[in-house]
């Protein structure tokens, strides 16, 4: 409890960077980069530690440091990692400096803002993923978006004002939907219980009257269907990506997308099993329709980056199937889709985003042919699009295989139904890749595009190496996850058996007033 | 003992690699910086494998596979054409050593008595959650034997042969990275030890068959043939998938034998779990191995260079399906509406997909649509319960098939690259030893006694008639398409070899045999055309029928049924019917396009809409087309338009919404009292009234 411990450190070390970024004068731009690469880099040796003494035997928190933060009304500064939250951790740490890298050149103003923006929202990402009190996840969670405002706002494409404000407004008004059931499950845990706290650990083992519960379910389950997002909340996702800067679009879909879906493991899901009980056969209806529906409007997408984006909707409604199936292949394959995702996804923004800067324009038809004039490109370009269909050997087919077998295993026709995108994921994907890559060069300004150079082989290289590793050997990376998905499956099954309330009113006890 | 194994597949993964780091850098770099690089490459995977030869093999095997990587290595370090000779000898090499390898496991495996050849060699835990637990590891038993024998042989032939066929090719190197990593899927595929390493392979050779077909990606039709090739295929890999989650849900296990062993404890025969399993998995291999109905990728993939025609499309990857089926005959026994069906869809295929050949004009398609065809015979057999002579015709088949490849790629290397056999005619004069190859493997395809087709498809016909699966319907469509096959592969070596010359002058003249590189295989595979058979040659015929009896193990948990006992005497009237179908079948074409060379354009004339019908494939791509992918793209569009105008105009339509309802209720806030005030009065007057 004494000193400041790890997870703080690694969390809040990118703020060290935000007053170095304000001293450098910004003329110096390649310092300036330099510097916020090296925070990140730093950083992400630092998170390395967690995984060298995480205690894979370990199903609950680790790492926790617990401290008074506003005593009055009883909210903490708590932080943990478990099996669960440990990779996506990781996951942030990892994309942040790739995130830089890829920024290097696109960024050709305010440099200096854009750095301090991508720091902090560094700081909101990990927050959110260690958070361990309620208030304090809020702010973490609220942290994040203003970073983000700026980013699509200032730095996108042309419709970036429309963009960054749908994008905010969206997810914001889902947030304030579940400030205020945050506030009222305070309230009544503070009733019930007698006494008022903001402790993840003392809600977990409160469990409120389905009345309640069904409530407050819908407002969590709404933050986060919009932030994952699951169909059909999803439209801000197309236009916030086509808009977004290629780091933007990196961590919207490498990070901030997965913060719904963690949302529903770590808070909407254990806490109200009741009510997400009853809710399931509308989630995993949502689910899977996103999963085809996605799937469906990305072969149609005239713009490579808009059917990234599509394609994101599919992939993490598959992420929640695997989710809803409540049991250990399904919800440890969701986890890892999540990983596989921010890397395969995060990759295909980058690479068009290389595409953009060489010939400003992400139109399918612009292209076509290139792959004799940037043969480095199309071989990781080739190696990124077979992850994302979930090519065995490669990191995204055994979260895909995991997902559907434990979906299977819950419902047969659930797979039947949403392992159709194994076949659509290689139409739109191979697809798009055909009409980019292949056949005659029908452009002039084509043929003379500039390969790869150090900087961006750099940076792919290690998300390639990643995909080979996790595709070849997951169960380094699953066997650290066994113990916090077993309980919170065990957890979920235990409680949702349990017999509550049937009847009572939602506000009863707030009138009662004791 | 069989640990060495693990090196099989890695050497032709290691130079797929080599060779891929060439092929992207090999035109951008300093050679010598090239030749640094590849050194230092080459240097460390040597020290890695003497590591891990040290280790695991005992050092006999290890001078095996030393010699081999140390030519290589001598090459590196001292070719200063260091370019094509470096980028083969990995890429020959490596496939080379593979295959000596296979044949030493083959010698051990040997001199185990039969009952004990069914040895599993896990390596490391790749997947665990909740109750599912996954070995990489691999299954040496005499089925995966036998087919990593076939892979690694034709493989090593066509891979000699490629040095010479590609010899011109700009993207060298990036052609033999390809092929290697083929074999290293395809051997992943055969060796897997449980049905999710199958499906690394299984699908991992689609991959490889999608970058061939596409390897001249540079014309758009070739890319279009490869996304053809690889979505057709997932579709089946969708079917598998499904079956391999089935399986999981009954077995609780993915391991071949957690599966097998328990097949007929936990099946009931006949049940619907039983047959939704096998129909599943069958569905994969009607993708994978191109039968009906999704059969249809296979002619557009002739669109890749003719080896890779040879090695992928013929010989080893479309065999796939027939070998899994095997491998899961314990399942497919418990499941006789399967086998009913895997044998009706072998037969219809095989006959469809021959009354195809007939009208084609591409020297490669004829062969795409015969391979078709005795796919369509290896299912047959493995339909009606005869395992092992699905396997020996498999064995067979890449022997004749492949040569019937590679003979015609020498062919269009000599035509410099016409493919029309219209446009050829009377070439034995002029590339006689490929003429001879060709004719050989025509005699072998046709089942021309002696050779080896013969036996393997004799073999398959007498089952389809003689066992408790069989019937004389499916023993006489075989027959019927014995005939029809000896008509169309005589129509195209006669087509080609004899008769007029059709080609022009310019052609003509430069007409040249091809260079022993690619010669010498096709000497190779003549030969294995002609003996392959004398491993199978049927009791009924005096012979010992080793290869019978070497895979019989592999039915060990296969549902055993009555075979009923026939005389010998049917077995050889059937043998002389279908002979006899066969040499029908050669008299024909021989009428048709030696003697009477008119008599197919006036049959053609007369039933012209007969003719269109088979020339254009039964319509069948056309139909798929307009039924299927219109489908898919219609609903993709309508998907587009409803997520713009419906649920992102919803969205819209509420900031809209509220934003007008905020504008009106900032027009009441006047700011001036006395509209408050008569607010005020109107709503109290409203209340007390």
């Amino acid at each position: 409890m004494e000193g400041i411990q790890i997870l703080t450190i690694v969390t809040f070390f990118p703020l060290v960077g935000v007053p170095l970024l304000i001293l450098i004068r910004r003329e110096n731009v390649e310092l300036l980069k330099n510097v916020a690469l090296a925070v990140t880099v730093i950083d992400f040796l630092l998170s390395l530690y967690l995984l060298f003494y995480f205690d894979s035997s370990e199903p609950g928190f680790q790492f926790v440091e617990r401290r008074q933060w506003i005593k009055s009304i009883g909210a903490q500064y708590i932080v943990g990692i478990d099996g669960i939250s440990l990779f996506l951790y990781l996951l942030t740490t990892f994309i942040c400096p790739i995130c830089i890298l890829s920024a290097w050149k696109y960024i050709d103003k305010y440099e200096k803002e854009f750095l301090v923006c991508m720091l902090v929202l560094e700081v909101g990402m990990l927050g959110t993923f260690c958070a361990l009190d309620m208030l304090l996840f809020y702010v973490f969670w609220e942290l994040m978006l203003i970073p983000m405002y700026f980013i699509i706002g200032v730095w996108g494409g042309p419709r970036r004002v429309y963009a960054s404000i749908k994008f905010v407004l969206y997810t914001f008004f889902g947030s304030v939907l579940m400030l205020a059931a945050i506030i009222f499950y305070y309230l009544y845990i503070g009733r019930v219980t007698g006494e008022y706290s903001f402790d993840l650990m003392k809600w977990y083992e409160v469990l409120a009257p389905f009345g309640i519960q069904i409530w407050l379910f819908a407002a969590f389950a709404l933050a986060f269907a919009i932030k994952v997002p699951m169909f059909p909340f999803h439209t801000w996702l197309p236009d916030a990506h086509v808009e977004a800067p290629t780091p933007g679009s990196v961590i919207l879909a490498g990070i901030l997308l997965k913060m719904g879906t963690y949302g529903f493991i770590r808070f909407a899901m254990p806490l109200f099993p009741h009510a997400t009980h009853a809710m399931l056969p509308l989630l995993v209806a949502l689910s899977i329709i996103g999963v085809v529906y996605g799937a469906l409007v990305s072969i149609v997408q005239p713009d490579v980056k808009k059917l990234v984006a599509f394609s994101s909707v599919s992939h993490l409604g598959a992420v929640m199937l695997g989710l809803f199936a409540l049991n250990m292949q399904g919800v440890e394959g969701s986890i890892y889709q999540m990983l596989n995702h921010g890397l395969s996804t995060g990759a295909l923004f980058i690479l068009v985003g290389m595409l953009y800067e060489r010939r400003h324009s992400r139109l399918i038809k612009d292209f076509g042919g290139i792959a004799k004039v940037i043969p480095l490109f199309a071989a990781f370009f080739m190696v990124t699009v077979l992850s994302s269909v979930g090519l065995p050997g490669l990191n995204g087919f055994v979260g895909e295989f995991l997902i559907f077998l434990g979906a299977f295993k819950a419902n047969p026709l659930w797979a039947i139904i949403a392992a159709t995108c194994v076949i659509l994921a290689a139409v739109y994907l191979l697809w798009m890749y055909k009409r980019v890559m292949y056949g005659p060069i029908t452009h002039e300004e084509n043929k003379h595009l500039p390969d790869m150079n150090a900087r961006e082989v750099g940076l792919m290289v290690p998300i390639v190496i990643l995909y080979v590793v996790m595709g070849v050997c997951p169960n380094y990376f699953l066997s650290k996850m066994h113990a916090s998905v077993e309980a919170f499956i065990d957890n979920y099954h235990k409680r949702v058996v349990m017999t509550v309330h049937e009847r009572t009113e939602p506000l009863a006890f707030i009138r009662g007033g004791k | 003992m069989f640990d060495y194994i693990i090196l099989v597949p890695l050497f032709p993964l290691f130079g797929a690699f080599l060779n891929g780091i060439f092929g992207v850098f090999a035109d951008k770099w300093e050679k010598r910086l090239v030749h640094v690089v590849s050194s230092a490459a080459i240097g460390v995977a040597f020290t890695i494998f003497l590591f891990l030869l040290y280790q695991r093999v005992s050092f006999s095997i290890a001078l095996v596979a030393l010699i081999p990587a140390l030519g290589a290595f001598i090459n590196v370090l001292f070719g200063y054409r260091w370019n094509k000779t470096l980028v083969h000898s990995v890429g020959v090499g490596s496939v080379g050593i593979a295959f000596l390898l296979s044949a030493l496991a083959f010698y051990q495996l040997l001199g185990l008595p039969p009952h004990e050849r069914f040895i599993e060699v896990p390596f490391y835990k790749w997947m665990v959650s909740g109750g599912l637990s996954l070995d990489i590891g691999f299954l040496l038993d005499p089925l995966s034997m036998v087919m990593m024998l076939a892979v690694t042989g034709v493989s090593f032939l066509i891979h000699v042969y490629s040095i010479g066929y590609m010899h011109d090719d700009p993207s060298y190197a990036r052609f033999f990275s390809y092929l290697n990593l083929f074999v290293f899927f395809m051997l992943i595929l055969v060796m897997a030890n449980s049905f999710p390493v199958m499906f690394v392979g299984w699908e991992g050779v689609g991959l490889c068959s999608y970058l061939l077909i596409g390897f001249w990606f540079e014309d758009d039709y070739n890319a279009y043939a490869g996304n053809k090739a690889f979505i057709v295929n997932r579709i089946g890999d969708y079917g598998f998938l499904l079956g391999m989650f089935l399986i999981f849900a009954t077995f609780h296990s993915l391991n071949y034998s957690d599966v097998f062993e328990n097949a007929q404890h936990v099946l009931t025969y006949n049940g619907f779990i039983a047959t939704a399993i096998t129909l599943l998995l069958f569905m994969g291999a009607t993708g994978k191995s191109a039968q009906i109905p999704l059969y249809v990728w296979l002619p557009d993939a002739m669109a890749g260079p003719t080896p890779v025609s040879a090695l992928i499309h013929a010989a080893t990857m479309v065999t796939a399906g027939v070998y899994m089926v095997a491998r899961c005959n314990a399942l497919f026994t418990m499941a006789p509406v399967s086998m009913a069906v895997v044998a009706a869809v072998g037969a219809a295929t095989a006959i469809f997909a021959a009354s195809m050949g007939f009208a084609q004009r591409d020297i490669k398609r004829i062969l795409a649509y015969s391979t078709i065809s005795q796919l369509g015979y290896m299912f047959l057999a493995v339909g009606v319960g005869a395992f092992a002579a699905g396997i020996f015709h498999l064995v067979t088949h890449a022997f004749f098939k492949a040569l019937l490849f590679l003979s015609a790629g020498s062919v269009i290397h000599a035509m410099g690259g016409e493919q029309d056999v219209m446009k050829m005619g009377g070439l034995r004069k002029y590339i006689r030893a490929t003429f001879v190859t060709a004719f050989i493997a025509t005699l072998a395809i046709s089942g021309m006694p002696g050779f080896s087709g013969f036996f393997s498809k004799d073999e398959i016909l007498w089952y389809a008639y003689s066992s408790p699966y069989g019937s004389p319907i499916l023993w006489f469509i075989g027959a019927v398409t014995a005939g029809m096959t000896a008509f169309y592969m005589f129509r195209w070596l006669f087509l080609i070899f004899y008769g007029e010359e059709r080609m022009d002058e310019e052609t003509k003249h430069h007409i040249h045999e091809s260079p022993y590189v690619m010669l010498i295989p096709l000497f190779v595979l003549a030969f294995l055309s002609v003996v392959g058979g004398y491993i199978g040659i049927p009791e009924a015929l005096g012979g010992k029928n080793h290869l019978h009896h070497f895979l019989e193990p592999i039915t060990e948990h296969a549902y055993k049924v009555e075979w009923h006992e026939y005389p010998h005497f049917l077995e050889y009237a059937l043998m002389a019917i279908s002979t006899g179908l066969a040499f029908l079948g050669f008299l024909a074409a021989y009428w048709c396009y030696i003697k009477d060379p008119s008599l197919p354009v006036r049959f053609a004339e007369k039933y012209h809409r007969l003719y269109e019908v088979v020339y254009n494939k039964y319509f069948v791509d056309e139909i798929y087309n307009g039924s299927f992918v219109r489908g898919v793209l219609g609903s993709a569009f309508s998907s587009k338009k409803f997520d713009e105008v419906v649920v992102d105009g919803a969205v819209n339509g509420t900031g809209k919404s509220i934003y007008l309802f905020g504008s009106i209720l900032s027009r009441i806030q006047t700011g001036y009292i006395y509209h408050y005030i008569w607010g005020i009065v109107i709503g109290l007057l409203i209340l007390l009234v």
